[in-house]
């Protein structure tokens, strides 16, 4: 059985895509095999920045015969019938069977498909993977009309056996298939033939090309940490920079260089942030000190001068980069340090929304609100109004202008610069978190208080201008704020009415609508802890709902008590008083809340249901008193025998309507207690 | 110290004849810069406006570009308010550009097997030319030194076909290759000539001239109205019909029109330099530069430059 190879030869493909690419390769052209019947032992994908690769294993020669039977008209039907049966099958009237179909007798044809060439069926497959590759981005090149991701050169592609190779014939928009491919475009750069992957890879290998991706990267990683070691140095670790870098070339060759003494004051974070983003170089950390002071870069050609030339060229680069990064630290720390008076007043020249003035407006609205929820963070006020007030200052610093992703780091740096306390400090940097669901939270009270204040702000602003998100569309990432706002509380066991708060933040903002919106996000938040959205619905209808902790305290027992045998019948027992009352109350056109009295009571287990309601109603009562939410849900849950027992034993409707009144009141109890602990009603199920 | 090769060479100005010379013998004419203040090379109407159409093309052209707000008083190695870009467009883009950027590159003495040149990914994108394609930046030694587009639409045209634009930041390239630190002590003419003259020289005192008037002097409302009345002249041309009748010609003036949204262009850079246009307004501005630009691009399909055959009408 011969084995496969394909090769698309293109200029340089992104990074970032390759890997995507190679698998999408793999399986347009496997499945396109299987579908015809074309089965194979392996395949494995392979890129570089020129190529893709897919090697197929053992591949079927030609696909099985196969035979489809397909039924005709009746015997004796009209002519035309028969003929137009015979024309589509492509059958004579001679091939034809006639069998008995219940009473009737009818023509049946056996269509006959020869087995596939696996040529055939590739250069089909191939020339549609082509077509339809799905890039997340294509281009169109010269004067043709194919899309690919950079123009597409040429296509290898060839069966292999003991017999020898052959190239599958075919044409995609002028790129004739051929045995043919070029190694590393500087070292090998002519066009070579191939007759089988071994051969495709050796050749490549002789040929400065690494094809494997994990092959490169464990190279580069080895290198690197060979080199630094040597020196008494480590790599930082990296992994998506790795990914990247072995994706840029063909034939690693890692070079470690020096950073200039110049700019080994420079904060570590600042030098590795320009480092990997201007230039995809690796951090090198000296073991001694612990500073980075040295650097990995990753070039894709072997010199003569085993990368001298190379190595001086980055270094300069580098060091012309760190020289600005160097000069807006200073610039920088001479603001800071003279109490970053200049930033604050340039935020009030920064629109932040045409509708919600300036930078300088937010803050002092942020200011105003974090001093309140101070109290609730337990955080000293004036230092959170302090810390509230300079959070942002860094945003118009010229390192955070020139490296946005340092924002809130630079400014912890600069306010620690300007003398303020470790926790202004500290708030600088954390009040952006938790940036999402997963990310840690800050416990820091005037961290949490700034972090709140933020986050509360934007969106009660944009509640108050309505801008609010609508389906996938959520250009100020108002559930991410959301989220934050309810982590910040629920991790730091804070106690903060919602309500009070955003009528404080923005006076026109819809506070029971955005309270709404919380509840949707606390839904979604939950459900991946396992609490189910019915029972968010039977809290969030209770009163106290603007408090997201007693909120989530109250649903996380009662999803527990549901999980209970008592707790998932008492809900049964609920539902079916609950029904039953309703009805008749609908029916009656009364409300049975009069209050059930005992001595119309007959049987035992009506007697006992009294007794029971009290139990219950007093236990609740001093549970939720104490905001132990456990202990009402399993006081509730206490009901369960006795409701049960009174429905088993008792008939509502009784004869007599004094009784059946005093039952209905009673199933009103049963209501009222349990709806103390949350509302039922909205349990599902 | 390593001696250069006798093939380096030894001054801003004959990097640039190299280039020259070899974009030549490549078959591309030899253009002119435009004559007006433009951002970047691309802005030459014999890029943004050639791109489109389907005429075969062939171009190259040192461009003078202005950034009013990279002004640094001539201070700072690297940034210029106003500087030189080399500027290839060939329609369509040959299957062998990538080899053809690479002689360039031989041709002003870099050589390929001591240097690391790389493709790396870079999509381009104009939003004030409504103007988009993909390619790559290409480093040298991990620095910048091209960027490498193939045009998929200008003006909110498709290219067809596709051009391919090579960009040359002549500068940074120049000093690289000079081996030269800052800008300004960098060799203009040869620097063994009976006058030898430095970047300094020429540019130090412009550099601090446009500098103090970029940013502090130039008159904004001047510059508002300005912008109001390319804008308008811009439209106004656009508006005529397209037989002249004097002449009786059909005479579509894409290219005045586009001179309009140039100049639209360079006012609003220069009233960013003024810090004059907030955060939100910026947008607008470049959409209304945006919508002229379309509209000229609109204009020159219609011209025989743009592809335009009479029998059509």
């Amino acid at each position: 059985m011969p084995d496969l190879l394909i090769e698309l030869f293109s200029e340089e493909i992104p990074a970032r895509m390759q890997a995507r690419a190679a698998k999408d390769l793999q399986k347009l052209i496997t499945d396109g095999l299987v579908e015809v019947g074309l089965t194979y032992a392996g395949a494995a994908a392979f890129h570089t920045p020129r190529r893709l690769t897919l090697a197929v294993g053992e591949l079927l020669a030609q696909s099985k015969p196969t035979v489809e039977e397909r039924k005709g008209p009746a015997v004796g039907a009209p002519d035309k019938a028969i003929e137009g049966f015979l024309r589509g099958a492509g059958v004579s009237k001679d091939d034809l069977e006639v069998r008995t179909v219940g009473k009737k007798e009818v023509y049946f044809a056996a269509i006959h498909k020869p087995g596939r060439l696996a040529e055939d069926v590739i250069a089909e497959v191939l020339e549609a993977a082509v077509h339809n590759f799905p890039w997340p981005k294509s281009m169109r090149w010269g004067a043709g009309n194919l899309k690919w991701v950079r123009p597409l050169h040429s296509i290898l592609c060839i069966l292999s056996d003991e017999e020898g190779a052959r190239v599958v014939p075919f044409e995609v928009e002028g790129i004739v298939s051929s045995n043919t491919t070029r190694g590393h475009r500087f070292h090998a750069p002519d066009a070579f033939a191939v007759s089988s992957f071994d051969d495709y890879t050796s050749k490549l290998a002789r040929a400065h090309v690494v094809l494997d991706a994990a092959e490169r990267s464990d190279a580069i990683w080895q290198d690197a940490t060979n080199q630094a070691f040597a020196g008494g140095f480590e790599v930082i670790e990296d992994a998506g920079l790795l990914a990247e870098v072995a994706n840029l070339v063909e034939h690693p060759v890692v070079l470690m260089g020096t950073i200039d003494e110049d700019f080994l004051e420079l904060p570590a974070e600042v030098l590795q942030t320009s480092m990997r983003e201007h230039q995809k170089f690796f951090s090198v950390r000296s073991t001694k000190t612990g500073r980075i002071e040295r650097f990995v870069t990753v070039a894709n050609i072997a010199t003569a001068d085993n990368g001298a030339t190379i190595l001086a060229g980055n270094q300069k680069v580098l060091s012309a980069r760190l020289a600005d990064a160097k000069f807006f630290w200073e610039n920088d720390l001479r603001v800071a340090k003279a109490g970053m008076g200049p930033w604050t007043e340039a935020l009030s020249n920064v629109t932040f929304h045409n509708k919600l003035g300036s930078q300088a407006d937010r803050i002092a609205r942020i200011v105003a609100l974090a001093r309140r929820l101070a109290d609730v963070t337990g955080s000293d006020a004036n230092e959170t109004e302090q810390a509230a007030g300079v959070a942002k200052a860094d945003l118009s610093s010229e390192m955070v202008y020139e490296f946005p992703e340092l924002q809130g780091l630079m400014g912890r740096y600069y306010a620690k610069a300007a003398g303020m306390s470790e926790a202004i400090a500290a708030a600088a940097q954390e009040h952006y978190s938790p940036l999402g669901p997963t990310d840690a939270v800050p416990t820091a009270p005037v961290s949490v208080a700034v972090a709140l204040a933020d986050k509360l702000d934007t969106l009660a602003c944009f509640w108050a201008i309505d801008e609010k998100p609508t389906g996938s569309k959520d250009p100020f990432a108002l559930r991410r704020a959301a989220l934050g706002v309810t982590r910040l509380i629920l991790e730091n066991d804070l106690t903060l009415p919602l309500g009070d708060i955003i009528s404080a933040a923005h006076a026109d903002a819809d506070a029971s609508d955005l309270l709404a919106f919380f509840h949707d996000r606390l839904k979604v938040y939950l459900r991946d802890q396992g609490i189910r959205h019915d029972i968010i619905d039977a809290c969030t209808a209770m009163d106290g709902n603007d408090d997201l902790n007693l909120l989530v305290k109250r649903a996380r027992a009662l999803s527990d008590a549901l999980k209970t045998d008592d707790g998932e019948n008492l809900i049964q027992g609920f539902k079916r008083a609950n029904n039953i009352l309703s009805q008749a109350e609908a029916k009656d056109g009364v409300e049975y809340s009069f209050g059930a009295d005992i001595k119309f009571a007959e049987a035992d287990t009506e007697k006992a249901l009294f007794g029971a309601l009290d139990t219950a109603d007093a236990a609740i009562a001093s549970a939720m008193k104490s905001g132990d939410f456990a202990a009402a849900m399993s006081a509730m849950a206490q009901l369960r025998a006795p409701i049960d027992a009174f429905f088993d034993d008792v008939k509502i409707n009784a004869d007599s309507e004094i009784i059946r009144r005093n039952r209905l009141n009673l199933l009103s109890r049963i209501r009222t207690t349990c709806g103390a602990v949350a509302d039922l009603t909205r349990i599902e199920g | 110290m390593t001696t250069p090769a006798l093939d380096t060479p030894r001054s801003f100005q004959e990097i640039i004849l190299r280039l020259q010379n070899y974009w030549a013998s490549k078959g591309c004419a030899i253009l002119q810069p435009y004559d007006m203040e433009v951002g970047a090379g691309t802005f030459h109407p014999a890029t943004t406006l050639r791109a489109l159409g389907d005429t075969p093309w062939a171009a190259a052209y040192v461009q003078p570009s202005r950034r009013p707000t990279d002004g640094r008083y001539g201070e700072n190695p690297n940034r210029l308010q106003h500087y030189y870009q080399y500027q290839v467009l060939i329609k369509p883009s040959p299957s062998d550009l990538q080899d053809l950027y690479l002689g360039s590159l031989k041709a002003i003495g870099i050589d390929m097997s001591l240097h690391d040149i790389r493709f790396v990914e870079d999509d381009w994108e104009s939003p004030t030319l409504g103007a988009w394609g993909l390619g790559w930046e290409v480093w040298c030694d991990g620095m910048e030194v091209s960027q490498f587009t193939y045009f998929q639409q200008v003006g909110g045209h498709d290219c067809k076909p596709v051009s391919g634009e090579l960009t040359y930041g002549l500068e940074r390239l120049a000093m690289y290759i000079l081996g030269i630190d800052h800008v300004m002590d960098m060799p203009f003419n040869d620097p063994s000539a009976p006058i030898p003259l430095s970047y300094r020289d020429i540019f130090k005192q412009t550099e601090e001239e446009y500098a103090r008037w970029n940013f502090d002097v130039a008159n904004t409302e001047t510059l508002l109205q300005h912008f109001k009345d390319a804008e308008a002249e811009c439209e106004a041309i656009l508006a005529q019909p397209h037989e002249d009748p004097k002449t009786g010609k059909r005479i579509v003036m894409a290219h005045p029109a586009y001179d309009q949204c140039i100049k639209a262009s360079h006012v609003f850079n220069l009233l960013d330099a003024r810090g004059v246009i907030s955060v939100t307004e910026r947008q607008a501005y470049i959409g209304r530069v945006r919508a002229l630009a379309k509209q000229c691009a609109d204009a020159f399909v219609q011209t025989e430059a743009g592809g335009y055959k009479a029998a059509e009408a």
